[in-house]
């Protein structure tokens, strides 16, 4: 048990804690209303963002830092094709990527010369109007959602009572702890289950503080008309095209967190975790000792 | 635990279909419908609204220093007209070109290039944003429109401003059209001059338009006749301009 074998903590102060501790196998409300309906608008609205993303890279399939970019300066990154080849450059280092990347092969049968397949972008066949219409419409979903949970949490608790990263927590034998204890698919049980562990905490807060205001803010830096009037976001992402590289990493790390989030969950009890997400109401997993 | 097994596959198998149906069938067929795509294409309005009240009716695009130049900018779009006439001024060098200022005005102008030369000038060092992503910083000079549409006396029932352009793409005329508000903003030019030099004709000769707050399907090249129009949905497709009535972009280009 994470308690027990890990350094001493601090009991969790909360308004709420019930009078006993619940124990493992007890079914207890884990997840808020409002936690639960922002994951799920998330769900849908960063998945619709990355693929009607996707297909926007496509239009121009490089990447620069800076003020300016276009064709003949210096792309960091690039995706195209030679011939019938495709490939992905990251600096000096070039891969091939025929079938996949740069060269892949249409429903229909016929060979494309884009960067993201059909079956990774939305629409599913070029368009760079309607990806678009997509892209920013879904721009206010994510933006909006954002601003209405972080006031919700701030107001409910939620933050300071479940995210909030202690002291204690932040020291490296803690952290250690917590790797090698998700390494060995050890996880919590009882009520220690409840809370989040300082990996759950750190990543996280580190969507919903870093990366989530960071894809929205690169990408309202890449509009003319807003940085005409809020021009300090060009000096903060260092230009139009710098912003344009920070929001497709962004977005490279939100799906490096989906691909961990899904996995955490598979490894857990799935059921559990996504009945808890759904309902809010989550099995407390049982003590060792008990079972 | 084989219970726990079947949860798990079920739950890979849920989430893979729905990520498949919802992108390669539901994504496309949902925008298929009218009322779907009405309903996003509704963020354009949205993003006007926001940008307007979030940076300003007036606020300036950033000017650069002639350092940040991109040292080549790109060429897009048709570099060389096709149609004839076009050419023929082209051959003459411009000489007999008139820019026609009419529509919704007190007095419909018709100006050479050197009346155009002889007006007040404006210079700026702005960034070229275009809808694909990529972006080209150039120096641009020319006379400013609110000036020409001043001296035109534009009418009080004037609420959109349309470019007329000498090229047409695959048959369509080409125009652009832009409101009041971005036609007075004192960085919307009709630039004669590009990078130190007079406008080549890849690049719009003789005559281009700068809408710095706008992505680059607004700076429209070989403008001819500059419109002022109460409304836009009588005119050519509807949309108010080529990319608008063509491929489906918004007209409003500020993001």
């Amino acid at each position: 048990m994470l308690d027990s074998a890990g350094p001493a903590l601090p009991a969790s102060p909360s308004d709420d804690a019930p009078v006993a501790e619940p124990r493992g196998g007890d079914l207890v409300k884990r997840h808020r209303l409002s936690t639960r309906i922002w994951h799920w608008v998330n769900a849908v609205t960063l998945l619709v963002m990355l693929m009607s993303g996707l297909m926007i890279f496509n239009a121009h399939p490089r990447l620069y830092w800076g003020q300016y970019g276009a064709n003949f300066d210096k792309a960091w990154f690039e995706i195209g094709s030679a011939g019938e080849r495709g490939f992905a450059r990251l600096g000096p280092l070039k891969v091939e990527t025929t079938g996949v990347l740069g060269v892949w092969k249409a429903p229909n049968g016929s060979v494309q010369h884009r960067a993201f397949p059909h079956w990774a972008t939305i629409p599913s066949s070029y368009s760079l109007a309607d990806a678009r219409i997509w892209h920013l419409a879904f721009a206010w979903v994510l933006s909006l959602g954002l601003a209405a949970f972080m006031i919700i949490s701030l107001v409910n608790r939620h933050f300071q009572k479940d995210l909030r990263i202690r002291e204690a927590e932040i020291r490296p034998a803690h952290i250690w702890h917590d790797i090698t204890e998700h390494a060995r698919l050890r996880f919590p049980t009882g009520a220690a289950a409840l809370r989040y562990n300082i990996l759950q905490k750190l990543s996280y807060a580190g969507v919903i503080f870093v990366l989530l205001p960071l894809i929205i803010f690169t990408g309202m830096t890449m509009s003319p008309a807003l940085t005409s009037g809020w021009s300090f976001l060009l000096d903060l992402f260092g230009g139009r095209q710098s912003a344009r590289s920070l929001h497709f990493i962004a977005a490279f790390l939100l799906v490096a967190f989906f691909l961990v989030h899904i996995a955490m969950v598979l490894l857990a009890v799935p059921f559990n975790e996504v009945r808890s997400i759904i309902t809010g109401r989550y099995r407390l997993p049982k003590e060792k000792d008990e079972g | 635990m084989s219970k726990l097994l079947l949860d798990r596959r079920a739950l890979v198998r849920g989430l893979a279909m729905t990520a498949g149906g919802l992108t390669l069938a539901g994504c496309d067929k949902l925008y298929a419908q009218p009322k779907f795509k009405h309903l996003l294409e509704g963020a354009e309005g949205l993003h006007y609204r926001a940008q307007r009240l979030l940076a300003g009716r007036d606020a300036l695009a950033r000017e650069y220093a002639a350092s940040d130049m991109s040292p080549i900018f790109r060429v897009n779009g048709n570099s060389m007209p096709s149609a004839s006439a076009y050419q023929a001024h082209a051959a003459a060098n411009f000489a007999d070109w008139r820019l026609v200022i009419d529509g919704l005005v007190a007095r419909p102008l018709q100006l050479s290039l050197t009346q155009l030369a002889q007006a007040p000038q404006r210079a700026q060092i702005t960034r070229h944003d275009c809808v694909e992503g990529w972006s080209a910083i150039g120096k641009w000079q020319g006379v400013q429109l609110g000036a020409l549409l001043r001296a035109a006396g534009l009418s009080s029932r004037a609420n959109y401003i349309v470019f007329h352009c000498a090229d047409d793409s695959g048959g369509h005329p080409y125009y652009e059209s832009i409101d009041l508000v971005d036609a007075f903003h004192p960085q919307t030019i009709l630039a004669t001059h590009m990078n130190d030099q007079r406008l080549a004709i890849p690049h719009g000769a003789p005559i281009r338009l700068r809408v710095e707050r706008q992505l680059g399907y607004k700076q429209a090249k070989y403008v001819m006749r500059i419109e002022a129009r109460e409304r836009l949905d009588d005119l050519f497709g509807g949309k108010g301009g080529f990319w608008e009535d063509n491929a489906g972009y918004a007209w409003y280009a500020g993001i």
